[in-house]
């Protein structure tokens, strides 16, 4: 490995925030706008949909989308940063 | 031209295909059975993947079962998409760094003990192969139906078209055939799609057509909650499940999805690390695709089934009247009619038709009644209903599978896209029986006769293990798709339960906790499998009842309590068992940093 284990360590320790930042967004997109409080969010309308059905059946879906890609690119730069890229 | 000359050109057509790349794509070692070289581009693989991952049960049974649940099918959109960016962000990029064939590869290394490898292997097995049954009785109901052979027959069929793809191209051969088959069930699925939206909705896209405001003033979803509650459903847009369960149901299905070795394996076959976190993103888009499309096309299917069955007055249509769909189906055993108030009118509302399950049991000898309809066996007698809710008593029954595949009938749509449905279903079904039988093969091969109980046999003789294990497994495939478990919804909550139970927390642990041993592993797997087996074991056959229920989870919810076990469980045993050896600890440091892949190698 070309990458001193200080530097690998920091390199975990940022990879780990990052997952922990997306994880916040998943978690309320999913479980907190589709399940937890979707009754509370179907009092307001979006487009024709209650916003907590919305979210439920087509919200969070276009969110873990935005979400995987915004990653990816988080990743890629983490790698480059750190040289541990291929 | 004939619908059933286009069904055939069609399906011919596209198995002509498969088996065109199956023969250029053939496999030549066991790197290229296994995981197509380990170079395959990121949005071939997320082609794949989608394809791989979206079985029969998503092109045919998921806008059917939300069409008839409504606002709790939530729990399965969530769960089947949200699985990617648990896949994406914990599990895909750290076990493509890690380099190896398969799921039980990894947890036999991480672990050092051949007893947490052949654990991973009972539950790789298990799992894909409760998965494989359904698919394989998909591919018997579209056949039966399209090309009017009997199940069987068309289970024969499907059998034959695996066979060659899968056993002579292994990997390669059936990730290439996916990108194909991708395109012709996505292609399937929108198109429909498309002219039922614009039609009920002037919307070409269903996603933003299910908000749009009919001609009455009302929207999709409202008029969907009016013609619910005015014939005795409940409101489309509640929920009924509590929410406690919704939540536990939803991580089952999310955790489960990242833990379900088939896709784990697609996320081997790519270059570089990077390349595995891009294509669950690729994956996921092509996924989101269909199933952003699912609540559009429910919801238009069931206000178009009501409305056809019950007509514009809402009082019911003469059995005469009813359009040609409505016999074939029948005449499939998939619809059923029972006049219960004797008025020659087809009335649809709450309520069981039909005895037992509600479904119709004909007889060998089809019996007919005056107006031609078929007579069931188990027909309810009498015609009483509560008026309070709904103005008739219910006499249809309609089977949830068939929404999908009826739908461009119901709404009239040219032949050609009703040919092309059928294709798309066959090709969801195959795509995924393919994926399943190459992973179980690879269990068998590589796990169980190369890492455990043989390891000097060739590469030859392993590719040849792999191929016989690969017909064998079609075989039981085909066995049980000729002759279904009657209990394929639980068998299915089952292989979720056990990938969220089992699986997916033990490579979590194995890639973020690096203090985690062999004694840990084991001790938490084991408490997953048995816990989640034994809750649904009895709920399902030993005669537990939803009140007993463990703080209301239904037993599809429970793999998630079976995972905070396992985690539970293994932590406690890994803090008085000895640490891991120093060469795995590293080893665990190395598969956090992505350079140095590599491709994937053997050992």
């Amino acid at each position: 490995m070309s990458i001193s284990s200080d530097n690998a360590q920091a390199y975990w320790r940022e990879n780990l925030r990052i997952i922990m930042t997306y994880l916040s967004i998943w978690f309320v997109a999913s479980y907190g706008c589709g399940v937890l409080f979707v009754e509370e969010l179907n009092a307001i309308s979006l487009g024709g949909y209650p916003l907590g059905f919305w979210f439920g059946q087509q919200g969070s879906i276009f969110v873990f989308v935005v979400l995987i890609w915004a990653y990816v690119a988080s990743m890629n730069k983490l790698d480059a940063k750190y040289d541990v890229h291929e | 031209m004939s619908l059933d000359l286009l069904t055939y050109l069609f399906i011919g057509g596209s198995f002509v295909l498969y088996l065109g790349i199956a023969v250029w794509a053939r496999a030549g070692s066991t790197k290229e059975f296994y995981v197509a070289g380990g170079g395959v581009p990121p949005i071939a693989n997320g082609m794949a993947t989608a394809a791989d991952w979206m079985s029969a049960a998503s092109f045919i049974s998921l806008a059917g079962l939300i069409s008839f649940i409504g606002r709790d099918g939530s729990a399965y959109l969530m769960g089947w998409t949200g699985g990617y960016v648990l896949l994406a962000l914990l599990l895909a990029p750290y076990l493509r760094k890690f380099g190896k064939f398969t799921v039980p590869d990894f947890v036999g290394d991480r672990y050092y003990s051949s007893t947490a490898r052949t654990i991973a292997v009972i539950c790789t097995i298990v799992i894909s192969f409760t998965y494989v049954a359904g698919q394989m009785r998909g591919v018997g109901i579209v056949f039966s139906r399209y090309l009017h052979v009997d199940i069987d027959t068309g289970v024969y069929i499907g059998m034959t078209i695996v066979f060659f793809y899968a056993v002579l191209g292994g990997m390669k051969g059936i990730t290439y055939t996916q990108v194909a088959q991708y395109c012709v069930l996505i292609l399937a699925f929108m198109v429909p799609a498309f002219f039922l939206s614009a039609q009920i909705t002037g919307h070409i896209l269903p996603q933003t057509g299910l908000g749009a405001t009919l001609e009455s003033g009302q929207s999709v979803l409202a008029t969907l909650d009016k013609l619910s509650m005015d014939l005795g459903f409940s409101q489309y847009t509640a929920g009924k499940k509590s929410t406690i369960d919704m939540f536990f149901l939803t991580v089952a299905l999310m955790c489960g999805t990242a833990g379900l070795p088939h896709v784990i394996v697609r996320f081997f076959t790519v270059p570089r690390v990077k390349d595995a976190r891009t294509s669950a993103g690729w994956a996921l888009i092509f996924i989101a695709i269909l199933y952003t499309s699912v609540p559009g096309v429910a919801g238009f299917g069931r206000v178009n089934l009501i409305q056809t069955i019950n007509g514009p007055e809402n009082a019911g249509t003469e059995y005469a009247q009813m359009p040609q769909w409505f016999k074939n189906w029948e005449n499939a055993g998939l619809l059923g009619w029972n006049d219960r108030n004797g008025d020659g009118k087809v009335q649809y509302a709450a309520g069981k038709a039909f005895e037992g399950k509600g479904k119709p049991a004909y007889a060998a000898d089809d019996t007919r009644g005056e107006l031609g309809q078929r007579l069931a066996t188990n027909a309810v007698v009498g015609a009483e209903f509560d008026a309070s809710k709904q103005p008739f008593a219910n006499e249809v029954y309609v089977d949830r599978d068939i929404m999908v595949l009826a739908n461009p009938e119901v709404a009239d749509l040219p032949h050609w896209v009703i040919a092309l449905v059928a294709a798309g279903a066959v090709a969801a079904a195959l795509s995924t029986a393919a994926g399943l039988l190459l992973v179980i093969s690879t269990a068998i091969s590589h796990d169980l006769m190369k890492k455990t109980i043989n390891p000097n046999i060739t590469d030859a003789q392993e590719l040849m293990y792999a191929r016989a294990a690969a017909v064998v497994a079609i075989v039981i495939a085909g066995y049980f798709g000729i002759n279904p478990p009657g209990f394929v919804a639980q068998v299915v909550a089952l292989a979720f339960g056990l990938a969220c139970a089992s699986v997916f927390p033990t490579i979590m642990l194995g890639i973020f906790y690096k203090r985690m041993n062999t004694q840990g592993a084991i001790a938490g797997m084991l408490t997953g499998l048995v816990a989640t087996i034994a809750y649904m074991w009895y709920f399902v056959w030993g005669g537990g009842t939803p009140d007993q229920y463990f703080m209301g989870i239904s037993p599809g919810g429970f793999g998630t309590v079976g995972m905070i076990l396992h985690f539970i469980v293994a932590y406690v045993v890994a803090q008085m068992t000895p640490e891991p050896p120093a060469e795995i600890q590293a080893i665990v440091e190395d598969l956090r940093i992505p350079r140095g892949a590599g491709s994937a190698h053997a050992h």
